[in-house]
């Protein structure tokens, strides 16, 4: 049963909540409760701005079970402004090209189409060329 | 102040909008291709083009980027809103509610009401009305009122051309706190049969004409000229009127009879560049006002629902908004992020393709 799983993540999935440590003040995400810099206990919840650039990224052309009805789609790893690597699907792609350092801003969506038309509904982290750099 | 015998509804504490943020999504497809394939180009087209939401998106997540932007804008904390309701007519579950995932995403969990609203395409503004009373009774600080749809329209039904996908999120709060106050409302409510969708089914149907004179019409011009009279206000108090707008053409016509002039009703008029936005399309007419409005300007917005029924009520824009409405993205950012998409990918990301 996969309800329980996306029920204790849907924080960190929602809106990017990880921690930091209270010692080096190192931003961790996914949360681990212990700082991978220092070693110290680190329980503190830390809310990321969701902004980031992309670190590398390849797109799926022959997807895994669950994610048929969105291919082809890109996946990337972003360096968030805070510092941690992130692995998540880019959206909204449309006409834009993916670089290497291309700023990116999170967005919650659905992260699996709706095969299972009994199932429920998974959201969570993407990311999405900047809208408004005005913003940022 | 509040008379409980009155037909105009005013809250005991003045309240108004705090924070407010849009959102629509980036595909669009033209009028043009539902008529190329289903009346030879042959058809009159009632809008230029609709939204259309990615194979992501749906009202939970398109609602949950609008209450962001509302937040920003409001510069709360997300602990302190004590409602958290979302008007529509296509949320994602029959049984499960939208409100608990957006009130989830933006850290209005747990010390919230939370719930969905539905009356067709007046669930936003009804949604707004309810947190005027929360927070002008004093039970509440702050309460966010939102109306999103990804409306959907039977392939080749006159719906199919303007069913769109869009709508805002607003936070109502204590008057001096908000950008624009919102002084009162009435609604005009009656039993019109004009449009419906009945259990498991994908596609809502409609009467045709019945649709225009004893349902939009009537409402929403049996709405403006009670509130009209009994705020003892007339067209040329208002620096703009917002009105349902389900294609370019209706709320124009109700505009003007209702004695507007249409440089009054096009900033607010966003129809033929995202389509009928259902339970989001007044408010967010709204919104692209708000985007540009001028302190003490007023603010005129009727809503529409079938089954069907009207809320009208008058805001004044405040000194706050030149300060806040640049910290969020405006409408206009969002409509001028445009990927046009043919009929057969607007298909695809619909669902109305059978896969099995």
């Amino acid at each position: 049963m996969d309800i329980p799983r996306h029920w204790r993540l849907r924080k960190q999935r929602y809106a990017l909540v990880g921690e930091v440590c209270d010692n080096c003040d190192a931003k961790l995400f996914p949360p681990r409760d212990i700082c991978p810099d220092c070693g110290e206990e680190a329980k503190t919840l830390y809310s990321f701005s969701g902004h980031g650039e992309v670190y590398s990224y390849t797109t799926v052309y022959d997807p895994p079970v669950g994610f048929e009805e969105s291919a082809p789609y890109t996946v990337a790893i972003v360096k968030l402004d805070e510092g941690p690597l992130v692995t998540a699907q880019l959206t909204d792609l449309e006409e834009k090209e993916v670089e290497i350092g291309m700023p990116v801003e999170m967005v919650t969506r659905k992260l699996r189409s709706a095969t299972d038309e009994r199932g429920m509904l998974v959201y969570g982290y993407k990311f999405r060329p900047i809208l408004n750099a005005s913003l940022v | 102040m509040s008379d409980p015998n009155s037909k105009l509804l005013t809250p005991q504490n003045p309240v108004g909008i705090v924070g407010y943020g849009a959102y629509v999504p980036r595909y669009r497809l033209p009028a043009s291709e539902v008529s190329r394939v289903w009346t030879d180009s042959m058809g009159a087209t009632p809008i230029k083009e609709k939204s259309v939401p990615g194979l992501d998106e749906d009202v939970a997540t398109m609602s949950i980027e609008a209450a962001r932007n509302a937040l920003l804008r409001a510069e709360i904390a997300p602990t302190e809103i004590r409602a958290v309701w979302v008007g529509s007519e296509s949320h994602p579950y029959a049984v499960k509610p939208t409100s608990t995932i957006v009130a989830e995403a933006i850290g209005a969990v747990p010390n919230t009401q939370a719930a969905d609203w539905e009356f067709a395409c007046k669930a936003g503004t009804e949604a707004m009305v309810a947190a005027m009373g929360l927070v002008g009774s004093g039970m509440a600080g702050y309460a966010m009122a939102i109306g999103m749809d990804t409306a959907q329209g039977r392939p080749g039904d006159a719906l199919e051309y303007t069913a769109a996908a869009g709508g805002a999120a607003f936070i109502i709060g204590p008057e001096d706190d908000s950008l624009a106050v919102i002084e009162s409302t009435y609604s005009f409510v009656t039993d019109t049969p004009d449009f419906w969708r009945r259990a498991y089914q994908k596609y809502p149907e409609h009467g045709h004409r019945f649709t225009g004179e004893p349902a939009y019409f009537k409402h929403i011009a049996s709405a403006g000229l009670a509130f009209l009279e009994m705020t003892e206000t007339t067209p040329e108090d208002y620096a703009y009127i917002v009105l349902h707008q389900p294609n370019a053409k209706f709320p124009q016509r109700a505009a003007a009879k209702l004695g507007f002039e249409p440089e009054q009703v096009k900033t607010g008029l966003l129809v033929s560049e995202i389509g009928n936005t259902y339970s989001g399309a007044a408010i967010i007419g709204l919104t692209a006002i708000l985007d540009e409005a001028q302190p003490e300007d007023k603010i005129l917005l009727i809503s529409f629902g079938s089954g069907a029924g009207s809320d009208a009520m008058a805001l004044r824009v405040t000194e706050s908004i030149e300060k806040r409405r640049h910290l969020a993205p405006k409408v206009r950012d969002y409509i001028s992020r445009r990927t046009e998409v043919d009929y057969a990918t607007y298909v695809r990301m619909r669902g109305k393709l059978v896969m099995k």
